[in-house]
């Protein structure tokens, strides 16, 4: 099953290799990953979503906590949530050509970030299925180049994590 | 406040964390913290020959006194050499602070002279790591290892200084911190009180109970709480090999070890359990054979302080998390008041049986070896040390056949008298662990277990026996190839043994002993062992190599069949099988 595993970790150097090493070490998956620090400048929030059975993401779960700088983590997918991808595109665009990429824009209700004569620059936000499917909608020929910001994810609802 | 430079910060917080005893090799990044070790007087330091000893000296020195031990040791080489020990401490779950010099912080990443990465290295080894960025940093972060290592499931800390930051050249105030805070590190304590009277309710209803008690019952402290409360219930009990110690081995309960070499009776008395009560253990490969064959059974009740290794490779039915001492200690409060008692009947049927077992194949109702030869059995020389040192030295052994021939026939009474490597399974691991130990205990005998392979992966600490005193007693069971590998090739690959012989290559031990200024012991037929060891352990003031030749045939047994077999499958020697 795919997890989206939110962690609190202390803002301290290494403790991201700490957290993917563990992941190589006992060699969960990470399908993706994301950190940056939070509005607690001491906190680092790090999500990252992988693949395993319970058993699996129990002991992942389990190891992360033991991890001396992960102050508290939340497994999303065991509840409702909200999760987001961000994705930047850069696409061939000329001619006809342009009229039909921004519709596709609008209806996936992305934007245009940038434009040269020949190419668009593509921004659309979403879940990873969104995002397959504007790329799919847009169609291989017409893509340059392709950058995924990986899963960041939060709970609905009133539950927060935070220390 | 007192201004004192960063050098002398580490060795004044480590003097204020009561640390009295350090095993170090000096070297360039870290001259400044052995010149401030040099002007002080609290803190003896060992001077190793290799750093790999000063870790497992360290380590045996923890292991024998509960305490933290404590490396120091420089950059690069320094502080790789000291990886296989730190590895060591990891696997078995053993109180360490390393502290490892660095190249200066400016010089860091620029491949400088004798630069490692040891935060990187011993990153997937340690239960923490700390480069300190400034010497303001020292005194908290000394703190904060020391309690890391002890606490919780204890382990190795590194502490990484690169030398700029313990320069005499600059002085900072020093307070020792008198309280940590540490909001992402909450150690288990207390274990659930209902899952504590699950536990006991379903304790109380076997008909065919074991206890399984591990290292963690001896790290832990809670040997006398598990033999108070199994000797209350009439249990069974078997000791893993860390856990050797943590119930009495002369006890009637005690079904001798499980696992790979465990006894007929004990890995027979798992698999057809239906209540397993898992202390301090973690269900090693070593122990379950194949997991899904597994005491089909049994229910499991696991208490562990590490929520981790519980339900890790075979699912608790009864998980409690908490201290072993913690949970025991209510658990036998329980007990005392509760109303039920065990299944008495059940009891005795289960121990009749049991009996039955230890008749036909145990290995302490009858010698299950060799007793008419010429040739000196290895079994028969450990139980003649544990005759002369009546069951209560202090053994340390290395890696291989010599080990499980002392963890099988050393019957251990108390805790912490064990001290081997069983989780990483390191040869040289012996012999620096027993200075170790005899610097803790200086009155007791302390004897490594050793084989001619695994002390020669160590055997410079000898001359660190001669500089510091240490009197203790090599027992070196020589049968003149790597045993265990021999054993698995003789077993698994048709006897080719692929280098696992020597070829005439040995030294003269007795010699080599005598170089170092120790005393050398040669035993060669079975009319002088005993006397000849008798004379070796009657000198207490002199280390002393004994050098054993023993039949060079034999094998460990019992011996779980493996892969796919289950607990009870075994070859009780070269051909009987279960």
């Amino acid at each position: 099953m795919r997890r989206i595993i939110s962690v609190l970790m202390e803002n301290e150097p290494g403790a991201l290799s700490r957290v993917v090493g563990l992941f190589s070490q006992r060699g969960y998956n990470i399908e993706s990953l994301t950190v940056a620090p939070t509005e607690d400048e001491t906190l680092s929030r790090l999500t990252l979503v992988t693949i395993g059975d319970d058993h699996k993401i129990e002991q992942v779960t389990k190891n992360l906590n033991k991890l001396i700088d992960v102050v508290k983590l939340v497994d999303l997918t065991e509840g409702s949530h909200i999760e987001r991808e961000l994705l930047l595109v850069k696409v061939r665009a000329t001619g006809a050509q342009r009229d039909e990429v921004k519709r596709s824009v609008d209806i996936f209700r992305g934007q245009i970030v940038d434009v040269t004569s020949n190419m668009y620059t593509l921004q659309v936000a979403g879940t990873g299925e969104k995002l397959d499917a504007f790329l799919q909608a847009l169609g291989e020929h017409t893509i340059m180049e392709v950058v995924r910001s990986g899963v960041s994810g939060i709970a609905r609802g009133e539950k927060v994590l935070s220390v | 406040m007192e201004l004192l430079s960063g050098g002398d910060m580490l060795v004044r917080a480590l003097q204020d964390e009561g640390v009295d005893l350090i095993f170090g090799y000096p070297g360039g990044s870290a001259l400044h913290i052995y010149d401030a070790i040099f002007r002080q007087k609290g803190i003896k330091h060992v001077l190793v020959r290799h750093e790999q000893g000063a870790t497992h000296a360290a380590d045996g020195y923890a292991r024998a006194t509960g305490k933290v031990g404590v490396v120091l040791v420089t950059s690069g080489p320094g502080a790789t050499n000291a990886i296989t020990g730190i590895a060591t401490a990891y696997m078995d779950s053993i109180p360490m602070v390393v502290i490892s010099g660095q190249v200066p912080s400016d010089k860091i990443g620029e491949d400088a002279f004798q630069e490692t990465d040891m935060v990187g290295c011993s990153r997937p080894i340690v239960k923490h790591s700390f480069l300190v960025k400034s010497a303001e940093e020292i005194p908290e972060m000394v703190k904060k290892a020391f309690y890391i290592a002890s606490t919780g499931r204890p382990g190795p800390v590194v502490i990484d200084v690169p030398k700029d930051v313990t320069s005499p050249a600059d002085r900072f105030p020093y307070q020792y911190p008198e309280k940590l805070r540490m909001r992402s590190y909450t150690p288990a304590g207390k274990g659930h009180s209902g899952q504590i009277r699950k536990a006991i309710a379903l304790l109380l209803s076997a008909k065919r109970p074991v206890i399984y008690a591990g290292g963690g019952v001896v790290q832990g402290d809670g040997a006398e709480l598990l033999t108070e409360i199994a000797r209350r219930l009439n249990y069974p009990v078997t000791n893993t090999l860390m856990g050797l110690g943590a119930f009495p081995g002369s006890d009637k309960r005690f079904l001798g070890m499980l696992g790979m070499h465990g006894t007929f009776e004990a890995n027979t008395a798992m698999h057809h359990a239906d209540v397993i009560l898992a202390v301090g253990a973690r269900f090693d490969d070593r122990v379950t054979n194949t997991p899904s064959k597994f005491c089909p059974g049994a229910k499991f009740i696991h208490i562990d302080v590490d929520p981790a290794s519980i339900s890790k490779t075979i699912v608790a039915d009864i998980p409690i998390v908490g201290t072993v001492q913690s949970v025991l200690g209510d658990m036998l409060e329980m007990l005392k008041s509760s109303e039920d008692q065990p299944d008495q009947s059940a009891i005795v049927d289960w121990w009749r049986q049991i009996d039955d077992w230890r008749e036909r194949h145990g290995i302490y109702t009858a010698p299950r070896y060799r007793t008419d030869g010429a040739l000196i059995m290895p079994q028969e020389v450990i139980r003649a040390v544990y005759d002369i040192t009546e069951g209560d030295a202090f053994v340390t052994s290395d890696v291989g056949q010599h080990q499980m021939f002392a963890a099988q026939y050393y019957l251990f009474d108390k805790p912490r008298r064990w001290i081997n490597s069983g989780g990483l399974g390191t040869m040289g691991f012996g012999l620096p662990a027993a200075l170790g130990v005899k610097i803790a205990h200086p009155e007791k005998e302390v004897v490594c277990v050793t084989g001619e392979g695994s002390i020669q992966m160590c055997i410079q600490e000898l001359s660190t026996a001669t500089q510091y005193h240490l009197p203790v007693k090599i027992l070196c069971l020589n049968n003149q190839a790597l045993g265990m590998v021999k054993q698995w090739q003789e077993m698994q690959y048709e006897g080719r043994l692929s280098n696992s012989v020597y070829e005439e290559s040995l030294p003269d031990f007795v010699k080599l002993a005598e170089a170092y200024g120790h005393v050398g012991v040669k035993i060669e037929s079975r009319e002088e062992l005993h006397d000849k060891l008798h004379e070796a352990f009657a000198i207490r003031d002199r280390t002393v190599f004994i050098d054993v030749y023993v039949d060079p045939s034999e094998h460990v047994y019992p011996m779980q069949v493996m892969p796919n077999g289950s607990m009870r499958d075994m070859w009780l020697s070269k051909t009987e099988r279960t």
